[in-house]
């Protein structure tokens, strides 16, 4: 489904992913994993059309999408939930969600029915739609990011540390939702710190150190990695 | 009663007490202090759904205005167009220009596109000025025409002038009310917001810029016909680059981003303005030190102002007598403790 072929970034002088070839077939759970600054938000950036590469090339279904802007990007079924919880502060936690499906804005059928499977996921957003988004509670704004992020109906989801700064019976719940979501049929493309939770619900895994690939395996074989786990999992 | 129904009836009371002003205002200088203030508004709202609710400070709007005000004078006194005719025309023409700047200007953000939109508005300032054949240069445009009778109804006079361009302020207020309160107005919000969440989401930027950025000029085009068919002579200076400036402080008194900033804003200021003429120049020492607090504790201006004082009014209404016990005596640092708490 995804395929990224020999790709590059660079930011002016400084090469910010080196040759990275990562592959998501489609149906699957597929995580990265690496610290802060290794590159992973970059690679969504890149996939996403924000961030302009300098070599290597970027597949969706078999065709490039070097040439296509972000939104076009979106309208094709990559969606990316953004780091840090970026909401519509001002904006009620119902019209986050109706921007969400922007791309689907005349299909209101379509839009409600989105927003149904959005509430059921996530019921506390149907209790809040009133409220202001800048209002929520951390674990809550993730919620939202998450259910904006699905009101386009992604074929590929791009979930972006979607387990910063929760506490941890949220991130629990939040990788449960995420499993769920993954299930019901969506691709997802997850970027984590937190290795242990992810690789529990990822098919295989890909760790970034300084821009470039330097593991990649199943989630087991993750799991038992030496290096893997003494780097992320303290164990 | 419902909170919606009070807006409503405040908003007619408001819009009957602007029609029968002029039978309470008797003199005429007023009268026309007003309807000007009614034209400045008109373009301000054109800056404000681009400036307040976009993030895009375009500092060609002087310009624009400019372009409106000449394309009706050209039309009228040089072509010999109908008045109406050449108000749709001289719209559909600074609409245009606004197209075609956009599209080049829009590559640009933030502060650089304000740089580059004043440098813009500067050269359509210098054309005005210095294109003698077309627009008179510094002689200006004269004779241009009162807006034409539609069936027995004349705009000749103050009063009937005042009507016209009420209605056009209406039609303004209500065009920005629909598109604030539409998908189109919360994709403009969401590109203030953050231009690559926007992106992120599937909103085509550029698209949606060059949307807004053409609005605002239609407006500002609009604001312009009008102002020449008031005033009947028009020379470069409408649209020197002083006069965005003016436009900017409208905005901000009044309250940028917000519906009723503009008319609040320009209203105030222009009337303000014309009370302290004895003052000349010296107004400024008055203006300037407003400006800088306003904008430092209220940057939404006295529109923001008011709905932050109406807000902690309803807020503190709404608290029950535990709380408002807990905010009384409970010291900051037990509120502190709570917070982290509950977070």
């Amino acid at each position: 489904m995804l395929k990224l072929a020999g790709l590059s970034v660079d930011y002016g002088s400084f090469t910010a992913i080196k040759n990275v070839d990562i592959e998501v077939n489609e149906g699957e759970l597929v995580v990265l994993l690496g610290a802060n600054g290794a590159g992973k938000s970059t690679v969504f950036k890149a996939i996403s059309g924000i961030e302009k590469w300098s070599d290597g090339d970027i597949l969706f279904n078999g065709s490039s999408i070097k040439k296509k802007s972000p939104d076009r990007i979106v309208k094709a079924g990559i969606v990316q939930c953004a780091e840090g919880r970026e909401l519509f502060d001002r904006m009620t936690v119902y019209e986050n969600l109706i921007m969400g499906a922007y791309v689907h804005r005349r299909k209101k059928a379509e839009v409600k029915k989105s927003l149904g499977h959005v509430y059921e996921l996530f019921p506390i957003l149907e209790e809040k739609k009133e409220s202001a988004a800048g209002s929520l509670s951390g674990g809550q704004q993730q919620m939202l990011a998450i259910g904006r992020s699905l009101m386009s109906r992604p074929k590929l989801l791009l979930l972006d540390e979607p387990s910063i700064g929760l506490a941890p019976l949220i991130v629990e719940q939040m990788f449960d939702v995420i499993q769920k979501i993954n299930e019901e049929g969506t691709t997802v493309l997850l970027a984590e710190q937190n290795a242990n939770a992810a690789l529990k619900i990822a098919d295989r895994g890909y760790v970034f150190e300084s821009g470039s690939i330097v593991v990649k395996g199943s989630s087991n074989e993750l799991l038992t990695n030496d290096s893997v786990r003494k780097a992320y999992i303290g164990a | 009663m419902p909170a919606m129904t009070k807006k409503s009836i405040a908003l007619i009371a408001l819009i009957i007490g602007a029609m029968v002003i002029p039978f309470i205002i008797q003199n005429e200088y007023w009268l026309h202090i007003l309807t000007l203030s009614f034209i400045w508004s008109i373009a301000v709202y054109g800056l404000n759904i681009l400036a307040g609710y976009t993030g895009y400070l375009s500092l060609a709007h002087a310009g624009f205005f400019a372009i409106g005000a000449y394309a009706l004078g050209l039309l009228t006194v040089k072509v010999g167009l109908n008045y109406w005719v050449a108000l749709i025309l001289a719209c559909i023409i600074t609409s245009g220009i606004g197209f075609l700047i956009g599209l080049i200007a829009l590559r640009t953000r933030e502060h650089f596109f304000a740089i580059y939109t004043l440098c813009v508005g500067y050269v359509i300032y210098l054309v005005i000025d210095k294109w003698d054949s077309l627009t008179g240069g510094v002689r200006g445009l004269i004779g241009i025409p009162a807006p034409s009778n539609i069936g027995p109804i004349s705009f000749q006079s103050a009063t009937s002038q005042y009507y016209l361009i009420l209605f056009f302020l209406l039609a303004t207020v209500l065009v920005m009310y629909r598109i604030v309160h539409s998908l189109t107005g919360r994709t403009f919000i969401a590109i203030r917001n953050s231009e690559e969440l926007a992106q992120t989401i599937g909103i085509s930027t550029m698209k949606n810029k060059l949307t807004v950025f053409v609005l605002s000029t239609f407006f500002a085009g609009l604001a312009g016909a009008l102002y020449a068919s008031f005033i009947r002579f028009i020379g470069p200076d409408i649209g020197y680059t002083a006069i965005i400036f003016d436009l900017l402080t409208y905005l901000l008194v009044g309250g940028i981003g917000t519906l009723a900033g503009p008319v609040v804003g320009t209203i105030l200021i222009v009337s303000v303005s014309q009370s302290l003429q004895f003052l000349q120049d010296y107004r400024m020492l008055i203006f300037g030190p407003m400006l800088t607090l306003i904008i430092i504790f209220y940057p939404r201006g006295i529109v923001g102002m008011v709905s932050e004082w109406k807000m902690k009014w309803f807020n503190k209404k709404k608290k029950t007598p535990a709380e408002k016990w807990k905010s009384t005596y409970s010291d900051s640092k037990d509120v502190r403790e709570d917070k982290v708490k509950e977070g």
